[in-house]
């Protein structure tokens, strides 16, 4: 049987992606919620719970951009060229991030944790801003040379379009990280937490709403492949389902569950998104001639295959790193000495 | 200053600054699971404090390290996107596997490590730094695997891009993967590795041994840094010998810039010199014959010169001269003080020798120093190409970016990183200060 390798990888890259979305998500989100606790002592929580997990969860973006890179090299180009100075910025916020997880319980001084509690949150929602941004241009397309290189400039990526794809996704992380840390905290902490999560999930909500209408009227070219595939209606249901099922598990405490019908809607989201763009992994707005598909921009069969097999050793041991981490880590979060 | 100079001087100073950490990640590694061990199967708490005082810098080493290295895995598609195109094919895999095979385990296993003292046993825990360890040390693999290609390619065929022009297609993988020089060079960088590491150690113990502080401690470190130094400054010089060699085989023009050899003819080994480049002559004072015999054995063998390349096919030859001889002779006192110590260990003056231990003090600059001059010497001798003798450096730059875009991003950079290395040399000292009072209730869950 012939596979069609180039539409493996697409789903690969996807899923790297998209488990970056998942797990980096919620640390994301938890860091662009950080500055609205205030004692020391809440601020060490919301740090640790996410202490042992958030370095594993950035591993995700870097073999996703190394996955990008070896299975479609000329999308890792021209993307990473063509933004140059928004990934710039995203590399600035991801470094300033993890410094100011690192260094902050380091010193007792209190202008000192302040300062380091200031740039993890900014610099958390900063990178969830810039995500946002460079997907949404993505969908709506960049000007493409037949050259394939980007053809704008980088104010031409602040259009309204990835800017609302931006917010709704800073919301999204916001509400992920909200029902993550109502997880990770007891007591009146936890109490006041789950008050955020509904704000965090009316946000959300808005923003969804807002973003689907938009898709519909202004980008259509995202539908293509649903309307050509009926079958794939199933993901948009899913989607739709999984969010509405957060407010049903909240409302009945159900924490877990909660979480589950997060990670389940982002992960939906994702895959509405690959759909969406399938066949295209950049889609050139003028001239879609010049869009890059995913036929147009892989590497050779050869390569496609090699690195199917590196994924299919490599990606059950990923999993079950990842799976024996997060039990070791499970529960409430406790400040040791060994904490941040 | 052009596109191609600020490209280059942006991606070199973001890796130069990157590489500070990977080296002292992986050379503390094995220096943790040797320490590591001995709590295990002895079980006494000094090897436990020793473990956990250096896992503590170890973590801060490591988010450094990975927060700089993040910056990397995208700046083959910010600086080099035509690179990228040509090279996907084959590079990508490479950068791939890192994180597949690499990364996870890592990080994984970090978490335990840095986190897990209370969670888990010791014997668990004993793996989990073994496991980070290695992991560091496959990611070392995977990227000297990648660079070796743009040395050495093999394993590949040229063919049509599909956005026009040609691009470098795999036809065998594991020829790609080794390729003539990875082998040696995994082992190089990895005898770096554990030097750096190892003359960290050394340093900080030295230094508490200077300031009569935590002696037993100071001194159980030392032993075994020591003999890890040893060791490994010994192995980098049969390392670095047969990396020549490799280099003499597949890369001549870069072997003949090392020793600013113009004339096809037996060549010395200089111990240091001067290269005219406009003269095409070198001044200074060489072992006769030397060259010759070390890559081939014969010392009136003759061996490539300069003058065999056009010149717009050679690389600067003063600077990769200078980097590569200030690198050798680094190396060569890196084996030097390495000995003394075991010298100074069996007479029984180790620990009170002060003008030796004063000079461990300083020595942790120097495998950092002769790791940055090193890779200054591979780098810069391959060019003017970014792929040996298939793409030229200057036809490797990205198309897309604006001059202005590259020099505003080298002194965002440029800042950034400067206040990071403040920051590290800050908190480190700190560490170094102060982290060593075990606190109540550290006891090591059975």
């Amino acid at each position: 049987m012939n596979y069609d390798w180039q539409t493996l990888w697409f789903i690969l890259v996807g899923t790297l992606f998209s488990g970056y979305a998942i797990l980096d998500g919620f640390d994301l989100g938890v860091g662009a919620l950080h500055l609205f606790v205030r004692s020391d002592k809440e601020r060490r929580v919301f740090l640790n719970s996410i202490g042992p997990i958030w370095d594993g969860n950035e591993v995700w973006l870097v073999t996703g951009g190394g996955a990008l890179f070896a299975a479609f090299p000329e999308v890792y180009a021209t993307v990473f060229s063509g933004f140059y100075l928004a990934f710039m910025l995203l590399l600035v916020a991801l470094l300033f991030r993890a410094v100011a997880i690192e260094s902050r319980s380091k010193q007792p001084m209190k202008w000192w944790r302040n300062f380091w509690d200031a740039s993890f949150s900014v610099s958390s929602i900063a990178s969830s801003l810039l995500i946002g941004v460079a997907l949404g241009n993505i969908a709506w397309g960049i000007p493409l040379g037949a050259d394939r290189e980007y053809a704008g400039s980088f104010l031409g990526l602040l259009k309204p379009y990835p800017l609302l794809l931006g917010v709704t996704t800073l919301a999204l992380f916001m509400m992920h990280g909200s029902i993550y840390i109502v997880l990770k905290t007891e007591g009146p902490l936890q109490q006041r937490l789950k008050g955020w999560g509904k704000n965090t999930m009316i946000f959300f909500i808005l923003c969804y709403a807002i973003t689907t209408l938009a898709t519909l009227l202004y980008v259509p070219h995202m539908l293509a492949t649903l309307q050509r595939y009926p079958a794939l209606f199933i993901v948009p249901v899913l989607s739709v389902l999984f969010i509405a099922n957060i407010p049903r598990n909240v409302s009945k405490g159900q924490g877990v569950g909660a979480f589950l019908s997060s990670c389940g809607a982002l992960l939906t989201l994702m895959a509405l998104f690959g759909i969406g763009m399938y066949p295209d992994m950049v889609y050139s707005n003028p001239s879609p001639d010049n869009s890059l598909t995913i036929y147009n921009s892989a590497s050779s069969l050869k390569t496609l295959r090699i690195m199917a097999l590196m994924a299919a050793i490599g990606m059950p041991l990923v999993l079950s790193y990842t799976a024996s981490i997060y039990w070791v880590f499970r529960g409430k979060v406790k400040i040791d000495a060994h904490s941040y | 200053m052009d596109a191609l100079m600020l490209a280059r001087a942006q991606f070199g100073f973001t890796i130069a600054f990157h590489y500070i950490f990977p080296p002292l990640s992986i050379g503390l590694g094995l220096n943790l699971v040797l320490m590591e061990s001995f709590y295990y199967f002895t079980r006494k708490p000094l090897y436990l404090e020793m473990a956990r005082f250096w896992t503590r810098i170890f973590g801060l080493i490591f988010a450094i390290g990975v927060a700089s290295g993040i910056v990397m895995e995208f700046e083959f598609g910010t600086n080099w996107s035509t690179y990228s195109r040509f090279v996907g094919d084959v590079f990508g895999s490479a950068l791939a596997a890192e994180g597949i095979f690499a990364f996870f385990l890592e990080s994984g296993f970090l978490a335990l490590l840095l986190f897990g003292w209370d969670r888990i046993g010791a014997g668990a825990h004993l793996f989990a730094t073994f496991m980070v360890a290695l992991g560091a040390h496959f990611s070392a693999i995977w990227i000297v695997v990648a660079n070796s290609w743009q040395q050495t390619p093999a394993g590949y065929h040229l063919v049509g891009r599909p956005g026009g022009g040609i691009r470098a297609e795999v036809t065998d993988f594991w020829q790609a993967v080794l390729n003539p020089s990875t082998l040696s060079r995994v082992g190089h960088v990895y005898m770096g590795a554990w030097q750096a590491g190892a003359f960290a150690v050394l340093s900080v113990s030295a230094y508490y041994l200077l300031k009569k502080k935590n002696l037993e401690f100071a001194k159980a470190c030392l032993k075994i840094a020591l003999v890890v130094a040893a060791v490994a400054s010994l192995l980098q010089l049969f390392s670095g010998h047969e990396s020549a060699e490799v280099v003499s085989a597949t890369q001549p023009a870069k072997l003949a810039a090392y020793e600013g050899h113009y004339e096809t003819a037996p060549a010395g080994l200089y111990l240091f010199g001067w290269v005219d480049e406009k003269a095409g002559q070198t001044h200074g004072v060489a072992l006769p014959g030397l060259l010759s015999w070390l890559v081939s054995g014969k010392s009136d063998a003759p061996v490539t010169g300069l003058n065999a390349f056009p010149p717009d096919k050679r690389p600067p030859v003063n600077f990769v001269f200078q980097t590569y001889h200030a690198m050798v002779a680094i190396g060569l006192a890196l084996i030097l003080i390495a000995w003394l110590g075991v010298f100074l260990w069996w007479r029984g003056a180790l620990f009170t020798t002060r003008w030796y231990l004063a000079v461990l003090v300083g020595s942790v600059l120097l495998p950092q120093a002769a790791n940055q001059l090193g890779w200054f010497s591979a780098e810069v001798g391959r060019q003017p190409y970014i792929v040996y003798n298939l793409m030229k450096t200057s036809d490797a730059l990205s198309k897309a970016v604006k001059p202005g875009e590259i020099l505003a991003s080298l002194l965002l950079f440029g800042f950034l990183y400067l206040l990071l290395f403040i920051l590290f040399i800050y908190l480190l000292n700190d560490k170094i200060q102060h982290g060593l009072r075990m606190k109540a209730g550290e006891g090591h869950r059975a």
